[in-house]
């Protein structure tokens, strides 16, 4: 506050005026604080944000008429040139799917000799996103359609790069996406190359995750690919989670850090996909946990212990290799 | 009074500020966006102190903080400090020549980026880039148009 050194004698009118002050910081300090720590300002919040809705529709729509004049606008060979051109990448598409359900078979029927369980498809619901400027600060996004349009919190978000982070809140026509760069937020990947499993967190910029404490000795290289290991059950294993950067090793020597650059377009793009058909697996259920955690199947290498890989992993649906 | 005619014009340019800041921009323009909604209410502040004081200021502020996805109550802290200050200052503001007040203004938004980076250091939240800073000198210099568009219409019809 820039220094004022007040009237030259309090008058009463003032320190009213003062305490005030004083009483509305206070109340904004406790706001700060509840919605900081606790849990139980958040569902208050959701409710509140029912009537910011309105807002959000209005605000998002410059970029809904803008999106629509400029469909308009496309001259007719435009169009034409578009359709060839989305007509082959989806031969292409096509072509590269038939080999896949081949394959997929081929898949089936091992995982049938092996006796594993079998694995459901992929079940997705497309969602657009609601073009609004969010605090900056916080890696969230706003979906179009809420609990109205079947979307449930824990659901994981996709685009066609790969992971893009999981529904938090939803409001009957909205939902709020926390991305995988918030700080807050924490995948646990798996090396595609190695198999080697480690966790990465958001950083807070929207174009970086961060993976810290991978092991001196571990199998890691620049441009590994990072799968999604579906270990805490959040996350359904082998979506594609990012690539490492350069490793350096870290403030205490001891372990190596590295920057990695997300597979999905956080920043860009209108729609994302929501995944269907994966049940969460609520982070800590007592009766989920097996007999003998030692029947776990183990992972042809033993990955070396993640320091912070504490994100509940649940020996049931345990099977860290990459499915695409 | 021509007051009561015009009076559609303080909900309208509130609400008018807080979808500008919602409204998205592209990436590079991103930080400079002005803090539209301290702009106006600073201008209601001095204009129309009986309508406007600290309550709406933080009643606005939790809007503003429900609307962005921010921390809840940040907003409120700094358009509530923004407003104390206005409200000392109100008596000299109004015989400021405009480039004065807008000066003032211009240190009023630094001030409440202070604030605000304050706030996420003591809740360990991330700090924005500094090409935020920036954004308090393009409120200094929108406040000239501002003032004149809102000073237009809100007392349009008076005479």
């Amino acid at each position: 506050m820039p220094p004022y050194a007040g009237p030259p004698a309090a008058r009463p009118g003032d320190v009213a005026g003062v305490l005030r002050l004083l009483a509305y910081l206070i109340l904004a300090t406790a706001l700060m604080v509840l919605d900081y720590r606790s849990g139980w300002l958040r569902a208050a919040r959701t409710q509140a944000e029912v009537a910011v809705q309105p807002l959000w529709w209005l605000a998002g729509l410059p970029s809904k008429v803008g999106t629509g004049l400029r469909e308009e606008a496309v001259t007719r060979t435009q169009l034409a040139r578009d359709n060839e051109r989305l007509r082959n990448a989806l031969l292409v598409i096509a072509a590269r799917n038939a080999r896949m359900r081949t394959e997929a078979a081929e898949n089936e029927r091992l995982r049938g000799l092996l006796g594993s369980a079998q694995r459901g498809r992929l079940d997705v619901q497309l969602a657009s996103i609601l073009d609004i400027d969010l605090d900056p600060t916080r890696q969230r996004l706003l979906l179009d359609s809420g609990s109205n349009g079947g979307v449930r919190v824990g659901q994981a978000v996709i685009d066609a790069g790969g992971l893009m982070g999981q529904v938090i809140a939803t409001t009957p026509t909205t939902s709020s996406v926390l991305l995988i760069t918030d700080p807050d937020h924490a995948v646990p990947v798996a090396v595609a190359r190695s198999g080697i499993r480690l966790v990465v967190y958001g950083s807070g910029r929207s174009d970086a995750l961060h993976l810290a404490d991978v092991p001196l000795s571990a199998d890691v290289r620049a441009g590994d690919q990072l799968l999604t290991s579906g270990l805490g059950g959040r996350f359904p294993p082998g979506f594609a989670a990012g690539t490492v950067g350069t490793l350096r090793p870290d403030d205490s020597r001891a372990f190596l850090e590295a920057d990695v650059t997300p597979a999905a377009q956080l920043d860009r793009g209108r729609d994302v996909l929501l995944l269907r058909g994966y049940k969460p697996v609520p982070a800590v259920d007592p009766a989920a946990v097996p007999p003998s955690p030692a029947a776990m199947p183990t992972p042809a290498q033993a990955a070396p212990a993640t320091a912070n890989a504490v994100a509940a992993p649940s020996p049931t649906t345990t099977s860290s290799e990459p499915r695409r | 009074m021509s007051r009561a005619r015009n009076g559609w014009v303080l909900p309208v340019s509130l609400l008018l500020a807080l979808l500008l800041g919602l409204v998205p921009l592209p990436g590079i323009l991103q930080p400079l966006r002005p803090y539209w909604l301290a702009l106006v209410l600073a201008y209601w502040l001095l204009e129309e102190p009986d309508n406007i004081g600290l309550g709406v200021s933080f009643a606005l502020g939790v809007l503003a903080d429900l609307a962005f996805g921010g921390l809840l109550g940040e907003q409120a802290m700094r358009l509530v400090v923004m407003a104390f200050i206005l409200d000392r200052f109100r008596a000299r503001m109004r015989f400021f020549p405009l480039s004065q007040q807008a000066l003032v203004i211009g240190v009023l938004l630094l001030n409440d980026r202070v604030i605000s980076a304050a706030i996420h250091v003591v809740m360990g939240a991330p700090q924005l880039p500094w090409m935020y800073w920036l954004a308090p000198l393009l409120g200094l210099l929108l406040w000239a148009p501002l003032h004149f568009a809102l000073d237009t219409l809100r007392l349009r019809r008076r005479g």
